[in-house]
């Protein structure tokens, strides 16, 4: 069930990530569609925030959902892995296939498919227990590895997440000993060392200083080229510089959906046109 | 009415405020000295080496202690506990994770009426049940009592300290596919720990020195005894004897006794205190990149 990734784990270590090779030339057609969105629709108890979304999300690349505050983007990443499952009164509607499958029938394991799709949040959630056991609590979820495979598929996501040479001293300490910016990159470790198929990311830099936020623009361009990445962002600059595709939502509703630089550049709708010039939002 | 200006006025409101506060704040804080005060003033001459480990003499002969008192009350203590943190702990978490279930809304309501029963009435209960079926007085039925009172005490404090972990954190580990069980034992009980903690050593503050229950369930022993079926002595059991009695050297006893259970409580409570400030729990940074 598990896709196997490209296994360019072992990297020197070097505080800033090389980038993968530049796959964005790569034709539309050709890319495989990870996730296919069909008449999605969300509600908070009456509320219908989302309304009816058709969107695809490609595998490889990075998709960017942006809008103003309320319209619905952090609701629509929160459908992809059922982590609104956890409230009563909050339901799904519509399909959202991925690899074929509807994640939103009946019936589906839940817990296996947020194995498969990992999720970082805006606030650093580090857990109370030591840096390796912070990586290493996902992976003992399903795998049983023996400890040097578990060690070094530890150290590996820590080296893709930029952390390793910052805490490789001191992997026994607290998760909580380390600072907002390192807190969040050990987030990001802590949900690629699963080695999901989708990683979606609500907002990982908000909460992060600016330098903090440059790190993990960094990272996400790094990671860009293995996995599908969905991120919801409210710096537009960012998702123009780092997305591959963008998504305009107003309102619970999907206004636009296009390459990056089309969006940017020659929008088609009114409204995406406004927001981007920053005329309202 | 002296006619003032707005500002004057509102200076002489914030005073008169101001010194309400303090006034009942220094109130309580004389009233708590003057009990302790009282209570060390009689008792610290009862209390020596031979008090706290001898046991109780009949009435007229010197010395004697309430070694027994001591070692009951610990015994009857640490077995309520046993009792009552895990059920207290389970309902907890319980309520506090599944707070919008009907049940839980019954359960929590239940909780705060069960704190709410005298002590007595808990005694009665306890009696009712453990003891005249059996037909004889026993610590266990004495640490069962305890233990009622001391659930819903458990039960509010370990649900307030599992509500206060952020919602993001329970997130993050079931994003990551964890089973609920997993999710709640190694992150939200770890990140609730200061918090349960002092709960449960308020509760153990609460309890010791808890008289009424004592009277028909422990019912007191002038031996030493360390089995639980049989009726042992307590220290709060041997104050309300001695204390009752018309023997002065008894008053004295008393008076050490309750020395005794004092500093017992106070110690407990600010283990409680401190417990609290050492803050294992969520996510606090610790500055910049």
């Amino acid at each position: 069930m598990i896709s196997s990734l490209p296994k360019s784990y072992r990297t020197e270590a070097d505080p800033l990530p090389t980038p993968a090779p530049d796959r964005t030339t790569a034709p539309t057609a050709e890319l495989p569609i990870k996730a296919q969105l069909r008449s999605v629709g969300f509600y908070y108890e009456k509320f219908q925030a989302l309304k009816n979304i058709n969107l695809a999300l490609h595998d490889r690349r990075v998709t960017a959902f942006i809008g103003p505050s309320g319209c619905g983007k952090s609701t629509l990443l929160r459908v992809l892995n059922r982590i609104y499952q956890l409230y009563p009164g909050q339901h799904a509607t519509g399909e959202v296939l991925v690899d074929g499958e509807n994640i939103l029938a009946a019936g589906i394991d839940l817990n296996r498919l947020r194995a498969r799709i990992g999720m970082v949040f805006q606030k650093p959630t580090p857990f109370p227990m030591s840096i390796y056991d912070n990586i290493a609590f996902g992976i003992r979820l399903y795998e049983r590895l023996p400890k040097s495979e578990l060690a070094d598929r530890v150290e590996s996501a820590l080296q893709r997440a930029a952390l390793w040479t910052e805490v490789k001293d001191k992997l026994k300490q607290s998760g909580l000993s380390l600072s907002g910016g390192q807190q969040q990159r050990l987030c990001i470790a802590r949900a690629i060392a699963v080695q999901p198929e989708i990683l979606l990311l609500d907002e990982p830099a908000s909460a992060l200083d600016p330098i903090s936020t440059q790190r993990i623009e960094e990272l996400i361009a790094e990671l860009k080229g293995d996995y599908c990445i969905a991120i919801v962002t409210h710096n537009m600059q960012q998702a123009a510089r780092s997305s591959d595709y963008t998504a305009f939502m107003y309102l619970g509703e999907l206004v636009e959906f296009d390459e990056t630089e089309r969006i940017f550049t020659h929008p088609k709708e009114r409204r995406t046109e406004d927001y981007i010039t920053g005329r309202f939002g | 009415m002296i006619a003032l200006s707005i500002p004057a006025r509102r200076q002489l409101n914030s005073m008169l405020w101001t010194g309400a506060s303090a006034f009942c704040a220094i109130g309580v804080a004389v009233v708590l000295l003057l009990i302790m005060g009282y209570v060390v003033r009689e008792g610290l001459s009862a209390l020596s080496l031979s008090f706290l480990t001898q046991l109780p003499r009949p009435v007229g002969v010197p010395g004697g202690g309430v070694a027994n008192g001591i070692v009951g009350t610990l015994i009857v203590v640490g077995i309520a506990a046993l009792m009552a943190f895990p059920v207290g702990i389970f309902v907890g978490i319980y309520l506090a994770v599944y707070s919008h279930r009907r049940m839980a809304k019954c359960l929590s309501y239940l909780a705060d009426v069960l704190a709410g029963v005298p002590s007595i009435a808990i005694g009665i209960f306890a009696y009712t049940l453990l003891v005249a079926p059996f037909r004889h007085f026993s610590a266990l039925s004495a640490s069962f009592a305890f233990a009622v009172l001391m659930v819903p005490l458990v039960i509010r404090t370990t649900e307030g300290a599992v509500a206060l972990v952020p919602r993001e954190l329970r997130e993050a580990a079931t994003a990551l596919g964890a089973m609920e069980y997993r999710v709640t034992g190694k992150v939200l009980l770890v990140a609730a720990r200061p918090g349960i903690v002092t709960g449960l050593l308020l509760a153990l503050a609460r309890v010791t020195g808890e008289t009424a229950p004592l009277l028909f369930t422990a019912f007191g022993s002038q031996f030493w005894e360390l089995d639980p079926s049989k009726p042992m002595a307590e220290l709060s059991l041997q104050i309300f004897t001695y204390a009752i009695s018309p023997y002065r050297d008894w008053h004295e006893q008393a008076w050490g006794g309750a020395l005794i259970l004092i500093i017992a409580v106070f110690v407990l409570s600010v283990l409680a205190r401190l417990s609290f400030l050492w803050r294992g729990g969520t996510g606090i940074s610790g500055g910049t990149d």
